[in-house]
């Protein structure tokens, strides 16, 4: 039980994700395995059917608009002065609730090296609130900068499809490597320099406050996503993210993977922004009939809108059990 | 499982080999190119291009990027909207707020420091943690009487120091000392700024500009600072001549409103950022 957990933080913190030792397979997977292999269904047509009754977009659709909503919500709490939600995603008090954004939070103790009240009690409840909603589900559902990266992403695909450009993957490792240079940084300069190249701030308070020089250097960021290299501040920098995916390790929703409705045609790590925590819907991968997928997920739920036979779907765990 | 598989021919594990150290230099090359522009947020900082004029309770500058989250609730509450946020040209200081006194100085017309209250970091504070560095010149002598509620029970404003202090940095400006009067609105028409005037609404700030004056003697840094004491016309014998000249006093908070009102092009009294009261 425990080893899933590690393994799922080993993997999100750069590490290649295991092929399964045949020790690993419940019997369960065995038989489900051996009966796929005598399987001789024409997989790209059932794959085309399923794909004119299925419903486009849905979970891109509610992310989308839930994201907008939130941000949104900032904007208008100021400019009409509604008071619902003050404040920046970095830190806001929602109808008086402090909550602190929680790597901020900790840029800013590492930084300033004392924690007043008010800080401590917003990054617990912003932590308890990630803790039960998914961890990195701030990313997809959250982070202004992941919509428009998820655009820019849109562009480069299209335009490695062309053949205008090659994509240039980094080794995710790199992501771990900067949360620590980042830290370290706080500690030693005394100031939160991560906060300065914040795409995510960034881009929050120019939502609120109005624009700025700084949406240059998100310009940038974006430009060299598009043209080099596929989501590349979401997965190999950003220490949000990794934040974010470390409180989210033992969350309850997650995505959960079912081996037998699984064709293995692969459409789901297309779309993935993190593709190493889906390798169990590689064929003969999947140790278990049912896979809970790691920590490193968004949640965003692009693998369940394009999955055409049903085996990727949101899961609750222990509600899932009662219902 | 893995035993099912060919065996990769040695040409084609060469070419994966190759990949995988062209990656990881590219990560080097990453990781030195992240490193190198978050680093860049230092120069504005060592170079101090601007001391900046903090909001209120804002403690020391180094102290205050540090501990500043970049949120803007201080800028939310804010009723005159005095407070702006820098632009990354600031380094460090992106996100993180200042006033700009010429254009919208800080008159306290929130009565109790709204922006203190707002800030979720402490890196606006009433009263600074004692481990805090403080410099002697920057705490105020006693709590500042707001003359808006000096008639009230509780007087005071809660601030423990100032953020900066008047001068008179350009005597030659200064229309008092010029004998010279102010006609219509302090700072022309198009002046955007806001202040609360009591005996207009204590509630509401109204446009600067809409609140003209007609004196025979310039005494507005006076006749607006809205702190008890901080500065007064005196009489001084300069040349053989007596003229009258502001003179600023030690209860002076560096709010920045005589900056704002001060009718010449360039102001004659401005308020210097972090400067302590010394004689």
């Amino acid at each position: 039980m425990m080893n899933k957990y590690l393994e799922s933080v080993r993997v999100m913190l750069g590490g290649e994700p295991r092929k399964p030792q045949p020790a690993d397979y419940t019997e369960e997977a065995k038989t489900i395995h051996f009966y796929k292999k005598t399987e001789k269904l024409d997989f790209e047509a059932l794959k085309l059917e399923a794909r004119e009754h299925q419903k486009k977009g849905r979970w891109l659709r509610r992310r989308w608009t839930a994201l907008l909503a939130i941000n949104l919500l900032f904007t208008v709490s100021f400019w009409f002065d509604v008071q619902v939600l003050e404040g920046a995603l970095t830190a806001s008090r929602m109808l008086g609730f402090h909550l602190i954004d929680l790597n901020s939070a900790l840029q800013v103790m590492l930084a300033h090296k004392h924690i007043i009240v008010n800080l401590l009690i917003g990054t617990g409840t912003v932590f308890v609130l990630w803790l039960l909603l998914g961890g990195r589900t701030f990313c997809s559902w959250v982070c202004p900068y992941h919509l428009l990266a998820e655009i820019a992403e849109r562009l480069h695909v299209y335009l490695v499809e062309k053949k205008k450009i090659t994509d240039h993957a980094f080794h995710r490792g790199t992501r771990t490597v900067f949360w620590l240079m980042f830290a370290l940084m706080a500690i030693v300069t005394g100031y939160t320099v991560f906060e300065t190249i914040s795409p995510t701030g960034i881009v929050s308070r120019a939502l609120i406050y109005g624009p700025g020089l700084a949406l240059g250097w998100v310009a940038v960021l974006l430009a060299f996503e598009i043209f080099y290299s596929r989501r590349a501040w979401c997965r190999y920098v950003c220490p949000i993210g990794l934040t974010y995916g470390v409180v989210g390790v033992f969350s309850p929703v997650h995505v959960s993977y079912k081996l037998a409705n699984c064709h293995h045609e692969g459409d789901c790590r297309k779309v993935c922004e993190v593709p190493h925590v889906l390798e169990c819907v590689i064929k003969g991968r999947a140790p278990a009939a049912q896979m809970d997928i790691g920590a490193d997920c968004t949640r965003c739920g692009m693998c369940i809108d394009v999955c055409p036979s049903g085996a990727l779907a949101f899961e609750i765990r222990g509600l899932t059990k009662i219902m | 499982m893995s035993d099912e598989k060919p065996q990769p021919t040695v040409h084609l594990s060469d070419k994966r080999k190759l990949e995988a150290r062209r990656r990881f230099l590219r990560s080097i090359f990453l990781g030195a190119a992240m490193l190198c522009v978050s680093a860049a947020g230092y120069i504005p900082v060592l170079r101090e291009w601007r001391v900046r004029m903090r909001p209120p309770g804002a403690l020391e500058e180094a102290d205050f990027l540090s501990s500043c989250i970049k949120c803007g609730q201080c800028v939310q509450v804010c009723p005159v909207q005095a407070i702006k946020l820098d632009d990354i040209d600031h380094g460090f200081g992106v996100g993180v707020p200042y006033i700009d006194s010429r254009k919208q100085a800080c008159d306290f017309s929130c009565d109790a420091v709204q922006c203190i209250l707002a800030c979720p970091t402490g890196a606006l504070v009433y009263k600074k943690p004692v481990f805090m560095p403080t410099r002697n010149e920057m705490k105020l002598a006693s709590p500042p009487i707001l003359l808006a509620k000096e008639s009230s029970p509780e007087p005071t404003l809660n601030l423990k120091e100032r953020s900066g202090l008047a001068v008179l940095a350009r005597p030659e400006k200064c229309l008092a000392r010029q004998g010279k009067g102010i006609k219509g609105a302090a700072r022309g028409a198009a002046f955007e700024g806001t202040m609360r005037f009591m005996e207009v609404d204590r509630w509401k700030p109204i446009p600067l500009r809409d609140h003209p004056y007609d004196l025979e003697l310039c005494d507005l840094c006076v006749r607006t600072c809205p702190i008890k004491g901080a500065i007064s016309l005196e009489s001084v014998v300069e040349n053989g001549v007596t003229i009258k000249t502001p003179v600023v006093h030690e209860p002076c908070v560096g709010c920045g409103v005589c900056e704002m009102v001060c009718p010449p092009e360039l102001a004659a009294i401005v308020v210097e950022a972090r400067r302590g009261w010394s004689i």
